[in-house]
């Protein structure tokens, strides 16, 4: 056969064979980080191939702390999470979790203490019996949760670290870990996240550390293996996969003060009466209605005033929120 | 196979009957995201937090087909390709359909009629305000986008049209105000807007170097300085 017009093809501009054939791949690949990097508003629904496996936990005491209370679902609450480690949509954290190990693991424990130590995991599930505590847990963002955790009061942590007389406040600090935690590749926060208490606070009997909920173990999402649940304050208060306990004479910076001083302050309480600068705090969205379900009024230390009120008696919570 | 080059692609001139088609297929391409909506809210499929998942996505449609809208200007300056301006105002009208659903989401399903709260929540908080403040904007371009409009406005029109730019700039205002820490989705299309005006500016500032007379006029007269129009 009689070529009789050259080509205005250039050889450089024809598709390899291999890449031709895996076309469709190529094309599948490509629309999956379209989707997988628009934001949450847009198309953030995501398959969650992998199914991390549940463990039951077995023994703990049932406590009468919000027994009126209704539970919202478990699957809400292992898929609408704040952990900017694994991402800042709240659909992140669950698929991006999976590969998380939270096992072994052990906590450092140091600061004014009688002698800094570390303690496994396992170690810390023996401190105290396990109790089930039933907590309202509200979000500075506007929407609540009711949660069954499973946990120890963290004063008996706090008396086990021996903490001396010179430590005035506790800080906790969680695991930063780039391999299996893809948000600690963006500078979003000054990572590691850290949050603290004053020690009054910390030994307040609602206080505690978590380690499981719905008589689980503690899912990675919801920040296994151990994290803190203070219930009168904003969630981010509670720090999750905490590494380090440090006791301190001085007020500690934390992740969010860092982050924004004048919306996030070392106290966060929750308040109705202090407004977040650019949003309402009086009402808050509970998770688990439907579109027509309206907010509920939000109350004052999230309903725990009695418990903790006179922690604050003296002190301006409009400047110290 | 049927198969476009690049020369016919641009000198691609529909016919009325084909524009009436792609105007067709432009509707429900831009209906797609509510019919999304629906389709998820049927599955139970809208998140733990429905009311702000909706609430989010009706406004980011919102943005994206506003950023559409300005782009079919810049394309024409671009490439020649003229006729996707004929999209235009349905594209601008469906901004206004989605931007009015992100609105009524958040009085009724949001705030569920409490105007006490609503009233406080729009004066309060600068980030309600500027996005209030677009969608007001917005009401009189929706009103004079039809032909009888056009006509009796005259140059007038072209001028109220211009409050687009301003449309624009306090949407994203508003979603820059809105996220928490994360500021990638608002950068993205801040970077796209500027881009958009960019190649409009560019064109403006190229037309009027082309008309500025090379040579003072003998008389010592300069010619009247032609004021830069503004194409929208």
């Amino acid at each position: 056969m009689l070529i009789r017009y050259r080509s205005d093809v250039l050889p450089s501009e024809i598709t390899p064979k291999s890449v031709f054939d895996n076309r469709r791949d190529f094309l599948k690949a490509a629309g999956f980080t379209v989707v997988a990097s628009l934001g949450s508003g847009l198309l953030a629904r995501q398959a969650q191939a992998l199914v991390p496996k549940r463990t039951k936990i077995t023994s703990f005491n049932k406590t009468a702390y919000g027994a009126e209370e209704k539970l919202t679902k478990f699957e809400e609450i292992t898929t609408y999470n704040n952990y900017y480690e694994f991402g800042t949509s709240k659909s992140d954290p669950a698929p991006e979790s999976v590969l998380f190990k939270p096992r072994p693991w052990s906590v450092s424990i140091e600061g004014h203490v009688k002698k800094a130590k570390t303690v496994s995991i396992e170690d810390i599930f023996k401190i105290a019996p396990l109790e089930e505590r039933i907590y309202r847990m509200r979000c500075v963002e506007g929407w609540s949760m009711v949660i069954p955790w499973v946990g120890l009061p963290l004063a008996n942590l706090i008396k086990y670290a021996e903490p001396t007389g010179n430590a005035k406040y506790i800080e906790f600090i969680s695991i930063a870990d780039q391999a299996t935690m893809p948000g600690v590749r963006v500078p979003i926060l000054d990572w590691p996240y850290n949050e603290a208490l004053r020690l009054d606070e910390a030994m307040n009997p609602l206080t505690i550390m978590a380690v499981g909920l719905y008589g689980e173990v503690l899912p990675n999402q919801n920040g296994a293996p151990m994290r803190l649940v203070v219930p009168w304050k904003y969630g981010f208060k509670g720090a999750k996969s905490i590494v380090k306990i440090r006791f301190t004479d001085k007020m500690p910076q934390t992740s969010w003060m860092k982050a924004g001083p004048n919306e996030y302050g070392f106290y966060a309480n929750v308040n109705p009466t202090v407004e977040h600068p650019r949003w309402s705090q009086s009402s808050e969205r509970r998770i688990g209605g439907g579109l027509f379900t309206p907010r509920i009024k939000t109350q004052m230390f999230n309903g725990y005033e009695k418990e903790v009120g006179q922690l604050y008696s003296g002190l301006d919570l409009r400047k110290n929120f | 196979m049927f198969m476009l080059s690049k020369s016919s692609l641009i000198k691609f001139n529909p016919t009325k009957k084909q524009i009436l088609a792609i105007k067709a297929a432009f509707f429900l391409v831009a209906l797609t995201p509510l019919i999304r909506l629906f389709v998820l809210g049927f599955q139970e499929n809208l998140t733990a937090n429905p009311i702000e998942f909706v609430e989010r996505s009706l406004g980011t449609w919102a943005i994206i087909i506003l950023l559409v809208t300005l782009s079919l200007t810049p394309l024409r300056q671009l490439t020649n390709i003229s006729w996707p301006i004929q999209l235009r105002r349905m594209a601008g009208l469906f901004m206004f359909f989605y931007a009015c659903l992100h609105f009524a989401t958040y009085i009724w399903l949001d705030k569920t009629f409490e105007w006490a709260e609503i009233t406080k929540d729009i004066i309060k908080h600068p980030w309600v305000l500027v996005g209030f403040s677009a969608l007001i904007l917005t009401i009189p371009l929706a009103v004079t986008s039809n032909n009888f409009m056009i006509r009796r406005l005259k140059q007038n029109w072209k001028k109220l049209h211009q409050l687009v730019y301003l449309i624009a700039i306090f949407g994203l205002l508003h979603f820059w105000w809105l996220v928490k820490k994360d500021y990638r989705e608002p950068l993205l299309y801040t970077i796209i807007l500027v881009l958009l005006l960019s190649v409009r500016f560019y064109f403006m500032y190229k037309r009027y170097a082309s008309k500025k007379p090379a040579i003072p006029l003998k008389s010592g007269i300069t010619e009247p300085a032609i004021s830069p129009r503004i194409e929208c």
